[in-house]
């Protein structure tokens, strides 16, 4: 297990390789489909401060809002990265982004966008939604959450030792290239019988 | 408990309580993969997640899916009364954050805030002979909803003809398409037959079945138990990171064609396989 803690510079994210198991601590953000189409088409400033050297979150959060105004993350599993494919490179430069966390992993355009700018994509564990949640120490703030809705609007967290898995590296190696490969090769041969 | 309550507490249930037939599969695959690997670390994650989800009762995985309901219900019972029952439970699960608020209106991208919006939540309605009520509930995932798949057969590219061997080739295709994007090991669940929408329709009602239920018709539970021995070969293990366990379970059903259709649906729910039946039997509330 290495840990990790956010900010990160680029030189402790260039030393993750495929398949190490991190265990990341400080404040990341929650972002998906608005929240990045937000970000490519208009660049807002308000988020800029949280995202140096930091992580983006693919997840779209169970919430409470307390009596006092205070919000707990409920349940908070990742949700599939793929769709991010079209923004994420040109957000991680923009925001100087060091990790991206998801589900399923991120395409070719998100993979030169990891070289080029030293950052990993990281894998949490689909469905662990209330394990996740429980990391999750403290609701920072919260933004675009009345026009996004909840799911979409962007939660800066503080999380401890939140488990992730190395998927994608700075260095263009992915495992889910390699497990599609792999497994295509065994189907061919399953349908060819 | 009125019926309102009772539903609430079915829908609480699903969110947060993983039923014991797939907590037991995937107790059994978590010992199959080697310590320290990958697959390994997602199953004790899995793990500890379900224990969490229901101590606390929290949802297991954020993504509570959309609601399906299935009510059989005796003569003369009205429809409208389950409807409004339904509508008022799932407004109340959310505002108790047993649901995330998944109804999202397609033209102006508005969630409505309480998973109630155009047919939402679902509901299947089917008068019975029973006296008593029946009232199931799928909380379908987004996630895995996506990597579901409809094939006509015959299908030129994997040579698979209007035959069972045909059927068996393209859900090997769909599965190896998913990869690990329905978060595997999913469970998989096929209709054979019927038009666009009820081969759907057929495949997503096989998700009721108990892991280990195999098919009354013979030729299909052998598929089945083939398959199920097939899509493991795939490797594509838990969260696609690589494994020995990538499908849970295979469950097929069949209902006649049309001489001129062959349609092959296959639905795909992740391992957070929430499925919940309630039924009122002379006033008693049971849940399974």
């Amino acid at each position: 297990m290495i840990k990790i803690k956010t900010p990160v510079s680029e030189k402790e994210i260039r030393s993750l390789q495929v398949g190490d198991t991190v265990l990341l601590s400080g404040v990341i953000v929650t972002a998906r489909d608005a929240a990045h189409k937000l970000m490519v088409e208009e660049k807002p400033d308000f988020i800029r401060e949280f995202l140096n050297e930091s992580m983006i979150y693919h997840c779209g959060p169970v919430v409470k809002q307390d009596n006092s105004g205070l919000w707990k993350f409920v349940s908070a599993g990742p949700t599939t990265s793929a769709r991010e494919e079209p923004y994420q490179a040109e957000v991680i430069k923009e925001y100087n982004v060091r990790g991206v966390i998801g589900k399923g992993g991120m395409g070719p355009l998100t993979a030169q966008g990891l070289k080029d700018q030293g950052a990993v994509y990281l894998h949490a564990v689909g469905g662990a939604g209330t394990l996740i949640a429980n990391t999750v120490k403290e609701v920072i703030n919260v933004f675009k959450l009345e026009e996004f809705g909840t799911p979409e609007a962007f939660w800066v967290i503080r999380i401890e030792e939140l488990p992730l898995v190395v998927t994608m590296d700075s260095h263009g190696g992915s495992l889910h290239k390699k497990i599609l490969e792999k497994s295509r090769n065994v189907a061919n041969r399953l349908i060819a019988n | 408990m009125g019926l309102n309550e009772s539903i609430l507490e079915l829908i609480r249930l699903s969110a947060t309580d993983l039923s014991i037939d797939v907590e037991q599969a995937i107790k059994q695959a978590y010992q199959t993969e080697e310590k320290n690997t990958p697959a390994y670390n997602v199953f004790s994650t899995i793990f500890d997640n379900i224990k969490m989800a229901r101590e606390q009762s929290t949802p297991i995985c954020q993504d509570t899916g959309s609601l399906v309901f299935y009510v059989d219900y005796p003569q003369g019972d009205s429809q409208k009364k389950y409807r409004q029952a339904i509508e008022c439970a799932a407004k109340e699960a959310t505002g108790f954050q047993y649901l995330r608020p998944n109804a999202v209106n397609p033209i102006t991208s508005k969630n409505s805030g309480n998973n109630i919006g155009i047919n939402a939540p679902y509901i299947h309605f089917h008068e019975w002979d029973d006296d008593m009520v029946r009232i199931r509930l799928m909380l379908k995932g987004g996630g895995s909803e996506n990597v579901g798949a409809q094939y006509k057969l015959p299908h030129p590219a994997l040579k698979a003809g209007r035959d069972l061997a045909g059927v068996r080739k393209v859900i090997i295709d769909a599965v190896t398409n998913a990869q690990g994007l329905g978060c595997a090991p999913g469970i998989i669940g096929v209709g054979i037959g019927g038009g666009r929408d009820t081969s759907f329709t057929l495949s997503k009602e096989q998700f009721f079945r108990k892991i280990g239920e195999r098919s009354s018709v013979k030729e299909l539970a052998k598929l089945e138990q083939d398959l199920l021995v097939d899509l493991n070969k795939l490797e594509i293990g838990p969260m696609g990171f690589g494994g020995k366990t990538t499908v849970l379970e295979v469950f097929i059903g069949s209902q006649d064609r049309h001489p001129a259709t062959f349609f092959v649906s296959v639905s795909y729910t992740c391992w957070a396989f929430r499925r919940k039946t309630m039924t009122i039997n002379n006033g008693e509330v049971k849940y399974d």
